[in-house]
């Protein structure tokens, strides 16, 4: 199958191929027939890249009820919690780094995200 | 939303963690027989025009971290101290984890699982340093998945092993996203990688609770600005603690190991249940 083949070639296509096989288990037991659109979480600091997803999700979703389906990525900015000036900040280039008071914070809030959301079957 | 826990908030599940255990009636509108169970997987229906929309709300992962879960619960039940190790190719990993072993000594007795893409040379040279040590060959998968380390922990002799030492297949980029149970993430990051190794790989470093700077025999013939590599780990990963080795002089290696002795003696006391 076409899944096992391309998972091997980056890790996007394996944690599609884990979206999918999802994806597919619920429209499954919603009994529908065919994936709309698919609804998915990525955190900046998840390690995935969005367009390699929509690559990933092309290739695998090919004879499948969601080949075509829309892939809807909402991006999740990394955020913190600085002790000091005790708020969140968005980070900047990843960094860890508070712009109020310039010290670093090690308690990482959102970023980390793969999520799927939801589905819009018929 | 759902009626019975009130779920289908956006943001209110938190990240990796499996949404709830009650169970729901579903319509099943096919004829095969099934036998999935619904204490996990639910999704919530509602119309948009003809469309129907099924909330899920699920890790993507989701599999994985139930298997690494379960793998963290395993290690904890046998008092095992279990690090994943990782980095790129050649920043000298195994001959790390080999010093590693032979400076513990008998303080901890240390196994050792290597995922490697294809050849188990790694294993072999690690074998030399008398501990047990299982092979797991990826073929091309660029990362270790929970499956793939609960499958090796078959093969491997846990017979009075305190520490467990996973090298993960040389990448910073695929093994970030997978988490097999352990209790401490390791990257290395050797001087002859550049200083900003960091800042081009934030999801890995910042996933990092030990930062070990290795090959610092090589740090003057190959200008390592020391300030700067640091200064980029505090930016990236400020929770992580840092240790300059080099596996060939020896030079911090007592430092990580004390590191280690420590950090078992916790899980010990966390767990004195545990074998």
């Amino acid at each position: 199958m076409a899944g096992s083949l391309f998972r091997q070639t980056m890790h996007e296509l394996s944690i599609m191929q884990s979206a999918l096989d999802q994806v597919l288990e619920q429209a499954r037991q919603a009994g529908a027939n065919r994936v709309h659109a698919i609804r998915l979480r990525i955190g900046a600091l998840s390690g995935v890249v969005p367009n390699a997803l929509q690559f990933a999700f092309e290739a695998l979703a090919d004879g499948t009820p969601a080949k075509g389906a829309k892939l809807i990525i909402e991006d999740v900015p990394a955020r913190f919690w600085c002790a000091t000036c005790k708020q969140e900040f968005k980070a900047t280039r990843m960094f860890a780094e508070c712009p109020g008071c310039h010290h670093p914070s090690a308690e990482l809030r959102a970023g980390r995200e793969m999520e799927l959301i939801s589905l819009e079957v018929d | 939303m759902c009626k019975e826990c009130g779920c289908g908030l956006p943001g209110e599940n938190p990240v990796g963690i499996s949404a709830h255990h009650h169970d729901h009636d579903h319509e099943h509108g096919h004829d095969h027989g099934h036998h999935h169970r619904h204490s996990h997987t639910h999704s919530h229906e509602t119309s948009v025009g003809e469309h129907r929309t099924l909330e899920v709300r699920r890790a993507i992962l989701d599999k994985n971290d139930r298997l690494a879960e379960r793998n963290r619960g395993f290690f904890h039940a046998h008092g095992l101290l279990v690090l994943n190790v990782l980095s790129s190719p050649g920043s000298g990993k195994t001959t790390f984890i080999r010093e590693t072993i032979r400076s513990l000594g008998k303080k901890l007795k240390t196994g050792v699982i290597v995922g490697d893409l294809a050849t188990d040379n790694d294993a072999e040279r690690l074998r030399k340093s008398g501990a047990p040590v299982v092979q797991i060959t990826t073929g091309t998968v660029c990362h270790l998945e929970a499956e793939m380390v609960a499958h090796a922990l078959d093969h491997l002799d846990m017979n009075g092993l305190d520490l467990l030492v996973i090298e993960n297949v040389g990448n910073l980029v695929c093994p970030a996203s997978y988490d097999l149970g352990e209790d401490l993430r390791v990257v290395l990051l050797s001087v002859t990688e550049g200083e900003d190794k960091p800042l081009k790989y934030p999801p890995m470093f910042q996933s990092a609770g030990v930062a070990v700077i290795s090959k610092m025999d090589l740090a003057s013939a190959c200008d390592y600005d020391r300030q700067t590599a640091m200064a980029n780990l505090q930016r990236l990963t400020p929770k992580a603690q840092v240790f300059e080795t080099s596996a060939k002089t020896g030079q911090g290696m007592e430092a990580w190991c004390d590191f280690l002795v420590q950090q078992h003696k916790k899980l010990k006391t966390r767990n004195p249940l545990a074998a």
